[in-house]
């Protein structure tokens, strides 16, 4: 009897932890206890198990070294600063702006307000990378426009949870830093792999908004043109973004010469700025010579814009670490509010409680995880999961489609942080046995828990357009007619095209790794180079300088 | 039961005003972390170690400072598609038997392994390997006082549980499901969009 014990310790364990975690105690010292009680467990049955089981007491004394090594984790640090700066920037109104601006610039073509609604989602994700933010602020602003003007109900709230959701897989997603530090890949890499496949599913949405506009047209009307309260004036924003165009082309010609490869950067960043002075000087000195739909298009887009290159830009030029773009978002997104007058002591306050607060119990879970694994890994666990993962027929689809259905089930009713911090570490060294890159795994999964938050019944975003869409008949501000309340079931049915566009994803990015796989094509330039030098030699071990590789400067660098 | 429930007030107002003051730690990391990273590219002979490993400093207080402030306000994240279905006495018993057989024993084992651990590298006055790196047992002790405050947060919560089944005090903290939660959220959010839309001109 104690010998069958001690042989399969490991599906035991597994098995009570589910248990401990459907008891519904917290989830970091639910998971604690029961590493703790196997752990016990497993000193006492080793004597039994044939050197299957390698724990003993002084195992134990590991935990504080563990501890420290979750303390000292500079990546874990992104996962404050991205929440903090989302929870500014959304309080900053970012969101209500671009809604309403864009939204009356692409209004009165058909589709427009749903293709609107995408690629706000899209510029939101790519820099708040909050979901309830995105969802509550569409579907406070942009619903009621869509159902005034004829939209159908249900693509309408499709369009807007499905966007929400993109703020999980265009990076700076919080989910994309948890799973590269459990996968013990980089995050810049984890960033430039989801960057395609983020594009190409909002692409995927435009696309679907776009062959229901042709062959449905009546779904999603175009607005008339006196929805537009910001007036006309196109060909004053193309002739206003034309100009920038040419201005970011002269920049770049003239500083190529000092700056190189940079350059691109370089005659972008003055194009754009620019752009940005003409329209305040546009309208503070009352030249007039844009049109106010063109001066706000372009007021309303440029800041998120700045916001984005500061963060992702420095990132993958490799300027800054993850961390830091992290930091420095926060601090741009600090000066954005307060540039609109919306950054006070109150607001500072609840967004470092919020940030706080998460921060804890985010930790913790890893915390618990890491007491857990200590057991789990002592009976051997990891290589009970691994031979269990590799032996699913089908090679590496097998053992894609066998992790994701586990994931997308368990994404029905456990938050993302247990799946990353539980789970993720067990599948890792299973994919790499089977030869699967780390990266794509990632991604392939954050696509995956993306689509969880559009799934009914418990799929948050669904949730979230669910609370601030009217429930019951309302009566509607512009044109005084009493509008249907939104149902539940509205929003399901709505949901469906998307998640099957999601699983269609899914396939794409498994079937075509490269989408993902471009992030091991470094380029290496000179001027970013010789920045670096210098700043490497106070971090570099003793005795040990770092390595350049190729002296060639400017010259492409594979990096293995 | 009076005074127990005194002693668990104390522990609650210590722990309250630590968690309180951690969010500021945040503020303070990010502002390190961005100078660093300023700093690295403007005047790269300024950059230091020290500053590096600062911003984790910070970080590690702001959350090992707000552990127990963040179990007194029940804010650590449970699956609660079992829990949420109990009745509240029943969830009562779960929250108490969790505090007493799962909390309290791993802070205190935990309690009783960093001790020594942020002793030894007191008393020897340890230092990090990276070339002009901080001193390690400010951080080390962080782990220690994290911990030791949980486990003293464990000891109120249990007393207050107690209390609570005996119908001595009220329930402070009613069970919310997750969909509460976002709900309250939600709503907080909205008020913020709809200020926003009416303060615009």
């Amino acid at each position: 009897m104690i010998e069958i014990l001690a042989h399969n310790m490991a599906p035991i364990i597994f098995a009570s932890l589910v248990i401990f975690l459907l008891i519904g105690y917290p989830v970091s010292f639910s998971l604690a206890a029961n590493g703790l009680l196997f752990f016990v467990a497993g000193v006492w049955l080793a004597p039994y198990s044939n050197g299957e089981i390698t724990l003993d007491w002084s195992l134990l004394g590991t935990m504080p070294q563990r501890l420290w090594g979750i303390l000292s984790n500079e990546t874990l640090l992104a996962i404050p600063f991205f929440t903090f700066m989302g929870i500014i920037l959304e309080r900053s109104g970012m969101a209500e702006d671009l809604l309403d601006t864009i939204g009356q610039l692409f209004g009165p073509i058909r589709g427009g307000l749903a293709f609107a609604v995408i690629l706000v989602g899209a510029l939101l994700a790519a820099t708040t990378g909050v979901v309830a933010a995105s969802v509550i602020a569409m579907g406070l602003i942009s619903l009621p426009i869509m159902l005034r003007y004829g939209y159908d109900r249900r693509t309408a709230t499709g369009v807007i949870a499905a966007s929400g959701t993109l703020a999980q897989i265009i990076p700076p997603s919080l989910v994309l830093i948890v799973l590269a530090d459990q996968l013990g890949v980089s995050v810049g890499d984890m960033y430039k792999g989801a960057l395609y496949p983020g594009l190409v599913l909002t692409g995927m949405y435009l696309g679907y908004i776009c062959m229901v506009a042709i062959f449905q047209p009546h779904r999603v009307p175009a607005l008339p043109l006196e929805a537009r309260t910001l007036g006309g004036g196109v060909t004053s924003l193309l002739v206003a973004l034309g100009a920038g165009v040419a201005i970011s082309y002269a920049a770049h010609k003239w500083s190529y010469e000092s700056w190189g490869v940079n350059a691109d950067v370089i005659g972008a960043t003055i194009g754009t700025l620019a752009l940005y002075l003409y329209a305040l000087a546009d309208r503070h000195l009352g030249l007039n010579l844009l049109s106010r739909l063109a001066q706000q298009v372009i007021m309303v887009l440029i800041p998120p814009l700045a916001l984005i290159f500061l963060v992702l830009g420095t990132i993958f030029i490799g300027l800054a670490t993850p961390t830091e773009g992290g930091a420095m978002g926060a601090v741009g997104a600090m000066i954005m509010a307060a540039a609109k007058g919306r950054f006070r002591l109150p607001v500072l306050q609840s967004a470092l409680i919020a940030t706080t607060r998460l921060s804890a119990f985010v930790m913790f879970v890893l915390i618990g995880a890491r007491m857990f694994s200590l057991t789990f890994y002592g009976v051997n666990g990891h290589i009970w999961v691994e031979e269990l993962l590799t032996a699913v027929p089908g090679g590496q689809y097998g053992f894609l489609l066998v992790v994701n259905l586990i994931i997308f089930i368990l994404g029905f009713f456990i938050d993302f942080f247990e799946i990353a911090f539980v789970l993720v570490p067990l599948i890792a060294p299973a994919a790499e046995t089977m030869g699967i890159d780390l990266i794509w795994l990632g991604v392939i999964i954050g696509v995956n828990l993306q689509t969880s938050f559009l799934t009914p019944p418990f799929g948050f975003a669904l949730f979230y357009l669910r609370s601030v869409a009217a429930k019951v008949p309302y009566l509607d501000k512009v044109t005084g007619k009493k509008m249907d309340g939104i149902k539940t079931s509205d929003i399901y049915k709505g949901a469906i095209p998307f998640i099957l566009i999601q699983t269609a994803m899914i396939f794409v990015v498994v079937l075509l790794p490269g989408l993902v796989m471009h992030y091991k094509v470094k380029v290496v330039d000179a001027s970013t180079v010789t920045i670096e030098i210098p700043a490497l030699q106070p971090l570099a071990p003793i005795g040990g300088a770092p390595t350049l590789g190729d002296p060639t400067l400017g010259e492409p660098v594979v990096n293995p | 039961m009076q005074a127990l429930l005194g002693i668990s007030r104390g522990i609650d107002s210590v722990n309250t005003w630590v968690g309180k003051a951690s969010i500021w730690f945040i503020l303070a990391s990010v502002l390190v972390s961005a100078g660093n990273a300023l700093i690295r590219k403007l005047a790269p002979t300024m950059a230091s170690n020290a500053w590096l490993e600062l911003q984790w400093y910070l970080f590690g207080a702001a959350f090992m400072g707000a552990a127990a402030y963040t179990l007194l306000q029940n804010e650590h994240i449970r699956i609660d598609i079992f829990y949420g279905t109990r009745t509240r006495k029943t969830q009562h018993w779960i929250d108490l038997a969790g505090h007493v057989f799962f909390l309290l024993p791993f802070t205190l084992l935990m309690t009783w392994l960093l001790w020594p651990y942020a002793m030894q590298s007191y008393q020897s006055g340890q230092i990090s390997t990276n070339a002009g790196g901080l001193l390690i047992w400010p951080a080390r002790a962080l782990l220690l006082a994290g911990f030791v405050m949980l486990a003293f947060q464990a000891l109120s919560e249990i007393i207050k549980k107690v209390a609570i089944m005996r119908d001595l005090i009220e329930d402070p903290h009613p069970f919310q499901s997750a969909q509460d939660m976002a709900l309250k959220e939600v709503e907080e959010l909205a008020t913020e969009v709809a200020a926003n839309l009416g303060a615009k001109p």
